[in-house]
C-alpha cells in the first residue's frame, strides 16, 4: 500500500464515519423547545448537587483526597528507582559488593567511579566507590547487572541536598551495621507495589 | 419607627459608621479569599490552604504581608495617572455602595439612650444609588485594562464593557418590579415591607433569579467570569498589575459580592426582620452568609460562558422576561 492515502492532509475528502450526534434545530420553535429544555431541565442543580456532595465526603466521610506531604507519604513501588543502596550479608554483616566492577563499566552516564584491592585475605576490597548523582540518570542498569544483589535502587526519593557530594560514598549508600535487621530485600523487577491491593478500584463505567 | 424614637443622625455617627464599614467590610473581603480558597478546595476533595496558623486562618496575613511588600510595578507605556487611579475606583465604590446599605436593625445605645440605626445614610434613593455606584465600579477595570497597554489588558476592558452593557439592563429592570410593590427606593422601606414575615421572593421569584444573575455578572464571579479569564485572556484586565494595587481589585470584588448578597437579602429574602425565635441581626448574617457561600458553590459548579453568549443570554432572554415580569407585577397591582 502507498503512501498516498496518509498524504491527502484535506480534511473533508476522506471518508470520515459520522457519529449519531443529535439534529439541530429546523425550525424556530424546535430552537424554541431546545432553549426551554435546556432552560427548565434541573442540569444546573444536578452540578450544584455533585459539588455539594463531594463537599460532604471530604469533609465527614474521610474521602479528602489530599495527602499531605512531608507530613504523609504514599508507599512507593519496589520498582521505583531511586537513590542506591548497597546491601550487606545478612550472616556476616559484611558488605555484599565483590569489587567485581561490572556496574562501573555497564553504567552508560560514567557516573560510577569505584577502586578496589586484594585485602590481607586476598578477598576483593572496595577502597573507593562513589556515584555521581549529578550525572546518574537512574537507568537501573548496574543495580540489574550486579552479580550479588549488592548494590540496589532504595527509596529514597527525597534528593534535595546542600552537597552534591551527600547521597554518593559508599559508606552513606551501605545500610548501617546496627540497622542490618531493617535491611530489605530486592524484591524484583516485577515486584508490585506494597500498597497494590487498595490501589484496585472498579472501572468506573457507571456515567 | 415612631416619632419620639429619631434617629441620631450627627456627623460623628456618621463617621463612625464609615470607618466600621470601611474596617469590618475590608476584613471580611480578605477573610472572604481565604473562605473561597477553603470552600472550593472542599468541593474539589482537597485540603485548601491549612499551614499558617491554625486551619490555616492566617493564610490572610499572609497573604496581606506578601501583597504590601510585593514591588509595585508600572509598565512602561502605560498611561501611569489612569494606571494607578483605575484600582481605587473599584475598591472606593465598592466601599461608597455599602454606605447605603442597611445592615443590622436600628439598635439603642445603652445608658445613653441614643437610638443608631445601621445604615451610613439611608438615601431615599438608596437603591438606584448603590446600583449606580456598582456601576461605576466597572469603570475601574475598564480603565485600568486600557491604561496598561497589554494586549490582555485591552480584551480584559473590551469584555468590560460588554458585561456592563449586557447585566445592567437586567439589573434594573429585575429590581423594577419589587420597587413597585413597594413604592418607595429605599432599603428601609423594603424591610419594613417585609415585616410581617413574608419575604419579597414568594411575590418575585422571578426578579430574584434575574437579579442573581445580574449580579453574579455584576460582581464578575463565575460563571460570568469573564473579564480576567484566566484560561483565555490571562488575567484580563489585572494582567500587568501586582502588589497592592491588585489587592485593591481584589478587595472591590469581595466587597461588591457583599453588597450583593446583602441587597439581595434585604429586597428579596426578608432584611434584618425577625423571623420566629431567631433575632433579625443573626437572620441577616445568616442571609449574606449564604449567599457568600453560594456564590463560591456557583464557582465550583458551574462553567463560564463566553461573552457572546452572555449578551444573548441578558439581552436576549433576560431582559424579556424581566420585562414582562414587570407589566405582570402592574397588572396585578392595578387589579388588586
Amino acid at each position: 500500500m502507498g503512501l498516498e492515502k496518509f498524504k491527502n492532509r484535506n480534511v473533508g475528502t476522506q471518508n470520515y464515519k459520522k457519529l449519531d450526534l443529535t439534529h439541530p434545530p429546523k425550525s424556530g420553535w424546535c430552537r424554541f423547545k431546545q432553549v426551554a429544555s435546556r432552560t427548565f431541565k434541573p442540569e444546573l442543580f444536578v452540578g450544584l448537587w455533585v459539588t455539594l456532595r463531594e463537599m460532604i465526603n471530604a469533609l465527614f466521610r474521610g474521602k479528602m483526597h489530599t495527602t499531605q506531604y512531608p507530613l504523609e507519604k504514599l508507599p512507593i513501588s519496589p520498582r521505583y528507582r531511586a537513590i542506591h543502596e548497597m546491601l550487606r550479608l545478612l550472616e556476616s554483616g559484611h558488605y555484599r559488593c565483590i569489587g567485581c566492577g561490572l556496574c562501573e563499566k555497564i553504567c552508560i552516564s560514567n557516573c560510577i567511579a569505584m577502586e578496589t584491592r586484594y585485602d590481607e585475605n586476598q578477598r576483593k576490597e572496595v577502597s573507593e566507590y562513589t556515584i555521581n548523582f549529578g550525572r546518574c540518570i537512574f537507568c537501573g542498569y548496574c543495580a540489574e547487572v550486579c552479580p550479588e544483589l549488592a548494590i540496589v535502587h532504595g527509596g529514597r526519593y527525597e534528593n534535595a541536598s546542600e552537597q552534591r557530594a551527600s547521597f554518593s560514598l559508599f559508606e552513606d549508600m551501605l545500610t548501617p551495621i546496627d540497622k542490618l535487621n531493617l535491611q530489605q530485600e530486592y524484591q524484583g523487577f516485577g515486584a508490585i507495589s506494597p500498597n497494590a491491593d487498595d490501589n484496585i478500584k472498579k472501572t468506573p463505567l457507571a456515567y | 419607627m415612631d416619632g419620639t424614637m429619631l434617629p441620631e443622625v450627627t456627623a460623628v455617627g456618621v463617621i463612625i459608621k464609615a470607618i466600621l464599614i470601611l474596617a469590618v467590610i475590608s476584613a471580611i473581603a480578605g477573610f472572604g479569599t481565604y473562605i473561597e480558597r477553603k470552600v472550593l478546595a472542599f468541593m474539589q476533595r482537597r485540603v485548601g490552604p491549612n499551614h499558617v496558623g491554625p486551619y490555616g486562618l492566617l493564610q490572610l496575613a499572609a497573604d496581606g504581608i506578601k501583597l504590601f511588600t510585593k514591588e509595585d510595578i508600572i509598565p512602561q507605556h502605560a498611561n501611569r495617572l489612569i494606571f494607578a487611579v483605575a484600582p481605587a475606583i473599584t475598591a472606593a465604590t465598592a466601599f461608597i455602595a455599602l454606605g447605603a446599605v442597611p445592615v443590622f436593625p436600628g439598635f439603642t445605645i445603652p445608658f445613653v439612650d441614643v437610638y443608631v440605626p445601621s445604615i451610613a445614610s439611608d438615601v431615599n434613593v438608596g437603591i438606584l444609588f448603590v446600583l449606580g455606584m456598582m456601576a461605576a465600579g466597572l469603570y475601574g477595570p475598564l480603565l485600568a485594562g486600557m491604561a496598561q497597554s497589554n494586549k490582555w489588558g485591552i480584551l480584559g476592558s473590551a469584555r468590560t464593557a460588554i458585561q456592563f452593557l449586557s447585566y445592567e439592563v437586567v439589573t434594573g429592570l429585575s429590581l423594577l418590579a419589587p420597587i413597585m410593590m413597594v413604592g418607595s427606593l429605599s432599603f428601609v422601606d423594603f424591610n419594613n415591607y417585609q415585616s410581617d414575615g413574608t419575604w419579597l421572593v414568594v411575590y418575585q421569584p422571578v426578579a430574584f433569579i434575574l437579579f442573581l444573575i445580574a449580579g453574579y455578572a455584576e460582581t464578575n464571579r463565575t460563571p460570568f467570569d469573564l473579564l480576567e479569564h484566566e484560561a483565555e485572556i490571562v488575567s484580563g484586565y489585572v494582567t500587568e498589575y501586582s502588589g497592592m494595587r491588585w489587592g485593591m481589585f481584589f478587595i472591590g470584588e469581595y466587597a461588591n459580592m457583599i453588597t450583593i448578597g446583602i441587597i439581595a437579602s434585604v429586597v428579596f429574602l426578608g432584611g434584618y426582620n425577625d423571623w420566629w425565635i431567631f433575632p433579625g441581626w443573626i437572620m441577616i448574617l445568616a442571609k449574606i452568609a449564604f449567599s457568600f457561600f453560594f456564590m463560591l458553590w456557583v464557582r465550583a459548579a458551574w462553567p463560564h460562558v463566553r461573552p457572546d453568549q452572555l449578551m444573548w443570554l441578558c439581552w436576549k432572554v433576560l431582559m424579556p422576561l424581566a420585562v414582562i415580569n414587570v407589566v405582570i407585577t402592574g397588572i396585578v397591582m392595578m387589579a388588586g
